[in-house]
């Protein structure tokens, strides 16, 4: 598997890209190794095409002509200032947002064992984050090792014996997917902090329709516009109990996020207010905002922003960013958090490889959705493993986001390695390692033509008083060729996605 | 409404509007340089005065009034807060801060706005030598936004905020414009009635977009009446009276407050500007002294605007 599909540049990771990625990217494309081919989501040009009606639509259409709609595409996006910005690069880094007017397709049938999958494991997550800074039956059985989760960075000592509004820690869930050429789809990683991305699924589809108006034609594809609505119940639902008609917000780091074109997009498609921490403070056990007509009480804030930038009196004393005494207010019930601060701890990479364990323990179910073979460095036969195969496997670093210090064995030099080799000895804790998986193509306009390239998947998931997952989700493409880097910080672009009917 | 976003809203209307003061009074100099007699460069000198920057101008380039210079620095200078291309961006950047509060419509404006004087500065040398359709354009694009405000934004407190960020940098900038071009056309009082440059006067006027509205109202040109117009006016929209006193509804509509009432200090000095105003005649302005007329008018203005800021955007916690 590709190293950098894991992290999250699109979306508010608040790390900067690390350098350690950033020469893996110029380095050039990662070729898959020979012989072996990808999963192609559509086969438009062959006979047995997966999807007849997406290949008849294309066919019709003279390459020349598809140039000219991907150009007007993004001309669009230019003109409506719909962008992202990338770290490291000062002021102007608001770069327009990269579409590709090729949608990718998922069956109506698979999408639903998808949807299925999602659920369980969203379900079984948040109840083993009630059980780990609750009663730690999971932990006090050996399940799984007390001593992984005491030693993650995301485990908040803070957050022991926390009961959020409805049980929910997870109210907006970002679940990476991708499918390996064994045809099988695989749950990269779960993104249970700020994932974000979901504002661009609803423009692509928008951008879909007017620009290729004619490729709709005849398609039945889920609708995914109503999206806002649906997250603004998800927060209202789990409002403090004794708030009738409670107040949203969106918490923002601000305008040099890279994801704050999707703050204002999420904050105006809901009509709630979006929010710096500077126009929040705490009184008399609440939070309230500052308005132009004095302080309004909030009850629910979506916060995009990290735990350790929520509360200096809580998380970080040095930082002068957040809101003064709102874990307080929090903990008494006064306010909610969207998501419960603590939760990254279950989507740390080493917790990954216990997920199914996991489902099972809470559900009794296997888990319908696979996980990718992971191998802790911190047990001692995974170890011996890792180190006698690292060059064909990929090692990344547990309580690292942002793709920090990832390696690449297929990619990696032999010095590389052995660098990589002394990290993992140094602190086996620190690291798992996975397979290197080949991600599934889709046809793409690539200098006029369409050619494959490959994609992964990230839908979005709802947990209010009942969980909805977004059919579909956002899929990134990796643009250069053979590479399988989906960020649109490094070149990735991305594709409208169709649960379709037939 | 959030006290931020009052803030910007307010502030992203502000530098709509000097960019389009700033290309307005550009257009006029230039036009009116062309085929006169002055001295070519002497033309240019005002609009820095006009605009407050001469201390910065001087510090960067001397005595260097020249056309390159001075319309490189008013248009496209990134260090010059008040260049066109500063205040777009500016607007832009505010807008962008708050972008959910605006509607879509009005987000792409400014956007569409942005994006173009971005593309221009890519020819800024060939702008510079003949600006006017570049104007022009800037001069538009602040139509439009102004049009789109008033079509698709609610007429509720962001509205307002906007409104009243819109008139008080009006009102600053036809002040500034007045005090600075009739003091070079009439510099000593006892020249009135002598034969006047009608080219200059016109200009003056068009400069603020009146020209047309005043052959209208009064038809000849006389300097008092070119006073008048601009200071007193009852409907022209660009005149001080009449900005003042949509200003002082603004205010009035933020806070509910009575008309001839006032609840907090930017409407008492709105309300008292207004009144005298709405009371003053143009021949005791002009008997008293215009430019201390005007110099009075434009530091109230300022205290109004820091008022504003601090009961409304900055209040205490």
């Amino acid at each position: 598997m590709e190293s950098t599909q894991t992290q999250s540049q699109i979306q508010g990771a608040q790390t900067p890209i690390p350098s350690q990625v950033q020469s893996q990217v110029a380095g050039g494309p990662v070729q898959v190794a020979c012989g072996v081919v990808a999963y192609d989501e559509l086969r438009l040009v062959e006979s047995e095409t997966r999807h007849p009606l997406l290949a008849r639509s294309f066919g019709a259409i003279p390459d020349e002509e598809l140039s000219k709609r991907q150009k007007a595409a993004e001309e669009e996006l230019r003109e409506r200032g719909v962008t992202f910005a990338v770290y490291g690069h000062g002021d102007g880094a608001e770069k327009v947002w990269p579409f590709d007017i090729v949608p990718r397709p998922i069956l109506r049938d698979e999408w639903n064992r998808i949807e299925a999958g999602l659920k369980q494991r969203i379900r079984a997550l948040n109840l083993f984050l009630d059980d780990v800074y609750g009663p730690k039956h999971i932990l006090n059985d050996g399940t799984v090792p007390r001593e992984l989760i005491m030693s993650a960075d995301s485990y908040r000592p803070q957050c022991e014996g926390l009961k959020p509004p409805g049980g929910v820690w997870t109210h907006i869930v970002g679940t990476d997917l991708v499918r390996h050429n064994d045809g099988e789809v695989y749950v990269l990683e779960d993104n249970l902090r700020c994932p974000s991305g979901v504002s661009y699924v609803i423009e692509n589809r928008e951008l879909m329709k007017r620009v290729l108006p004619e490729v709709f034609q005849g398609a039945s594809i889920a609708a995914i516009e109503d999206y806002p609505e649906r997250l603004l119940s998800t927060l209202t639902q789990t409002a403090p109990a004794d708030v009738a008609a409670p107040k949203v917000v969106l918490l923002t780091p601000g305008v040099f996020n890279s994801a704050y074109f999707e703050h204002t997009f999420l904050a105006q498609h809901m009509g709630i207010d979006l929010v710096l921490a500077t126009d929040l403070v705490v009184k008399d056990g609440r939070v309230w905002v500052k308005t132009t007509q004095g302080p309004e009480r909030v009850d629910v804030i979506y916060r995009r922003i990290d735990d350790d930038f929520l509360d200096p009196e809580c998380f970080r004393p040095d930082s002068v960013l957040g809101v003064p005494g709102l874990m307080e207010v929090y903990r008494n019930g006064g306010v909610t958090l969207a998501n419960a601060p603590g939760a990254g701890i279950a989507d740390d990479k080493a917790v990954y490889a216990y997920v199914p364990k996991i489902i099972k323990y809470y559900l009794e179910e296997d888990a319908i959705l696979a996980n990718v073979p992971t191998y802790l460095c911190g047990e001692g036969d995974q170890l011996d493993y890792v180190l006698a195969h690292l060059p064909e496997l990929v090692v990344k670093p547990t309580n690292a986001s942002g793709g920090y210090g990832i390696t690449l064995g297929p990619r990696a030099s032999k010095a590389e390695l052995a660098k990589c080799a002394e990290s993992i000895r140094s602190d086996p804790r620190n690291y798992v390692a996975q397979p290197f998986l080949t991600l599934s193509t889709v046809p793409t306009v690539v200098n006029g033509h369409l050619a494959p390239r490959h994609v992964d998947l990230r839908p979005f998931i709802l947990y209010g008083s009942d969980i909805f997952v977004l059919p579909g989700g956002l899929t990134r493409v990796a643009l250069v060729e053979g590479s399988m880097i989906v960020n649109s910080s490094q070149g990735g672009g991305s594709k409208d996605t169709w649960v379709i009917d037939g | 409404m959030i006290c931020r976003v009052a803030d910007s809203i307010y502030w992203l209307s502000r530098y709509i509007e000097r960019a389009e003061n700033i290309a307005r009074f550009i257009d006029v100099s230039q036009m009116s340089s062309l085929g006169g007699r002055a001295i070519r460069d002497a033309q240019w000198a005002p609009l820095i005065y006009a605009s407050g920057d001469e201390a910065a101008f001087r510090e960067r380039f001397g005595d260097d009034f020249s056309q390159q210079r001075v319309l490189h620095f008013a248009i496209f200078d990134e260090q010059n807060p008040n260049s066109i291309f500063s205040c777009v961006r500016s607007a832009r950047e505010n807008a962008r801060s708050i972008r959910g509060e605006l509607s879509t419509a009005l987000w792409e404006a400014i956007n569409r706005f942005y994006l173009r004087v971005t593309e221009a500065r890519v020819a800024a040398g060939t702008i510079v030598e003949n600006p006017h359709r570049f104007l022009e354009r800037v001069k538009r694009s602040s139509h439009t936004i102004v049009g789109v405000v008033v079509a698709t934004m609610s007429h509720g407190e962001a509205w307002n905020f906007a409104m009243l960020g819109r008139v008080l940098e009006r009102a600053d900038k036809t002040s500034r414009i007045l005090d600075v071009k009739y003091f070079t056309l009439l510099p000593d009082l006892s020249l009135v009635g002598s034969t006047l440059d009608i080219v200059q006067w016109s200009a003056l006027l068009e400069s603020t977009s009146a020209l047309h509205m005043y052959r209208k109202r009064f038809g000849k040109i006389e300097p008092k009446q070119v006073a008048e117009f601009l200071v007193l006016d009852r409907d022209f929209p660009r005149s001080m009276r009449f900005c003042v006193s949509l200003g002082e509804e603004c205010l009035r509509a933020l806070t509910g407050t009575a008309p001839g009432m006032f609840s907090n200090s930017a409407e008492q000095q709105m309300g008292m500007l207004n009144s005298r105003m709405n009371y003053a005649n143009i021949d005791d302005i002009v008997n008293n002294g215009l430019h201390e007329f005007v110099d009075s008018f434009q530091q109230q203005i300022n205290e109004i605007g820091g008022e504003v800021s601090k009961i409304f955007f900055q209040p205490e916690a």
